[in-house]
């Protein structure tokens, strides 16, 4: 009979037998839904750009019209097929950012809708705006100290 | 007073209750699995017809509970109790599914380990006289519980191989101080092993020391070896939970390798049904005894059986605050035959 393992044994033996995640294939989709995902956002940029918009406007309607397109399909019940596969390929474009909020929001309908959609919608999104806004105000502070 | 306990966590039951019937109801994609034929119902969409998954998990409790009375013949007059319990919040599903039923009500929480404890406080009141025919239940919902403890269902993210896809389905089943067997004969109460194991997506790796502590101490305690039974089944260890209890048990001198499966491999065909290292949840250990286990029994292609589920006692805020993951398993050990 062998000693019992320690908590720190364990869990080096837990790790061995735990196959890791496909890295190299999982990336190779992610490269590919990622890269397909801005292909799209190019093709509307420069279709805006060639009706004669300006950069900023183009800038603000391309961004806008993808995220239409990741919530429309997240309420279709496609995007998360999408991001089974794609993995950070389709979490990391500003699709996936639309995806996150509606997903929690079609997820709690069913607490109603103040409770329910309006409290949870931002349960995933939230921590991304909370500390995505506040680097921005840092890096503002610094840009403005550095001119 | 007849001692009735033997060992360190073991009790022999002196009127092993009989397993007199037993029913069981999944979801789509369980029943596209191995075991399909074996389940009484399999409900085409996982909304039940309901408008929530929390009302979906509390009829397929419902729906699970009329269709085991009526398949042991009995109506509620002839209920002492019913012990049941699910994986949401305050047991969110038995608590709201039998509020109708008029029975007296024993609700439990074990995690997935639900199914074998709820057996075992049923064994117990019956072996003791405090009951005639109880009922046993316990469910689980992949749509309420990947609410409650993970994502939103339509985020789009990847899951780890190590993770584990919780069934839909309820199992419950009749025990009755009347019968012909099954027989549930000895019960070993499995005590909170923790490993240290924090990755809620290796739950697998999380419960088997529990698993492992129960079996063998079952085994310790009534004298009997792995030759005794023709299948010790686990409840949801997955499969690197499975390889790891297995080879745990052989350090401590038992090879239980010929007999042992696991329900968590036992329900989906991980490689067609992207179910990844198995099921989990209460459904599975309950659908997988009603429906397959007992079937074999009834048919004695099976005739000793070690159900030993497994729970995960984690929540939501203990993981989020970095603890790991303590966990139990329980041992019911049904027979064809007295001994």
């Amino acid at each position: 009979m062998q000693k019992t393992l320690t908590k720190k044994e364990y869990q080096k033996y837990v790790d061995e037998k735990s196959p890791n995640s496909k890295l190299l294939r999982n990336m190779i989709r992610a490269f590919i839904v990622g890269g397909l995902i801005c292909i799209v956002g190019q093709f509307i940029t420069n279709l805006l750009k060639m009706r004669g918009l300006g950069q900023d406007e183009t800038a603000g309607i391309t961004s806008l019209l993808m995220i239409l397109f990741g919530a429309l399909l997240t309420g279709l019940n496609v995007y998360d097929d999408i991001g089974r596969f794609a993995g950070a390929g389709s979490i990391v474009p500003i699709t996936g950012f639309a995806n996150s909020i509606v997903s929690p929001a079609m997820e709690f309908k069913s607490e109603g809708y103040i409770m329910g959609v309006g409290a949870k919608m931002f349960v995933i999104a939230g921590p991304v705006l909370v500390y995505g806004i506040s680097t921005s105000v840092i890096a503002g502070i610094i840009h403005f100290m550095l001119i | 007073m007849a001692n009735k306990k033997i060992g360190k966590q073991t009790v022999k039951l002196q009127n092993p209750p009989s397993v007199i019937a037993t029913a069981s109801i999944v979801g789509p994609k369980e029943g596209e699995g191995p075991l399909r034929l074996y389940f009484d119902e399999i409900i085409e969409d996982e909304n039940f017809g309901e408008k929530s998954w929390e009302k979906a998990e509390s009829k397929l409790m419902r729906e699970t509970f009329s269709k085991v009375l009526k398949k042991a013949n009995k109506t509620t007059d002839d209920l002492d109790y019913i012990v049941a319990g699910d994986l949401l919040n305050q047991c969110l599903a038995a608590n709201f599914g039998l509020r109708e039923s008029g029975v007296p009500f024993l609700g439990v929480y074990g995690a997935c380990s639900t199914m074998a404890e709820s057996m075992s406080i049923g064994s117990l009141l019956i072996d003791g006289e405090f009951a005639k025919n109880v009922v046993c239940l316990t469910s689980s919902h992949f749509c309420s519980a990947e609410k409650q403890f993970r994502f939103p269902l339509e985020l789009g993210t990847q899951r780890p191989p190590t993770a584990q896809w919780t069934v839909t389905g309820s199992g419950g089943v009749v025990l009755s101080n009347e019968g012909s067997g099954p027989y549930i004969t000895h019960i070993t109460t499995g005590k909170i092993v923790d490993m240290g194991i924090k990755d809620v997506n290796n739950m697998g790796a999380a419960m088997a020391p529990a698993a492992m502590d129960t079996i063998v101490t079952h085994f310790k305690d009534t004298g009997f070896t792995p030759e005794s039974y023709d299948l010790i089944v686990t409840g949801d260890l997955g499969a690197i939970g499975k390889e790891i209890c297995d080879e745990l048990i052989q350090e401590k001198g038992y090879n239980i390798s010929n007999i042992y499966n696991d329900c968590g491999l036992m329900i989906f065909d991980r490689e067609r049904q992207d179910a990844h290292a198995g099921g989990s949840g209460c459904g599975c250990s309950a659908t997988v005894f009603a429906g397959f286990i007992y079937k074999k029994l009834m048919e004695g292609v099976l005739n000793n059986v070690l159900f030993v589920a497994t729970g995960a006692l984690l929540s939501t805020t203990s993981s989020q605050q970095g603890e790991s993951i303590p966990s139990v398993a329980h041992a019911v050990s049904i027979s064809n035959t007295l001994s």
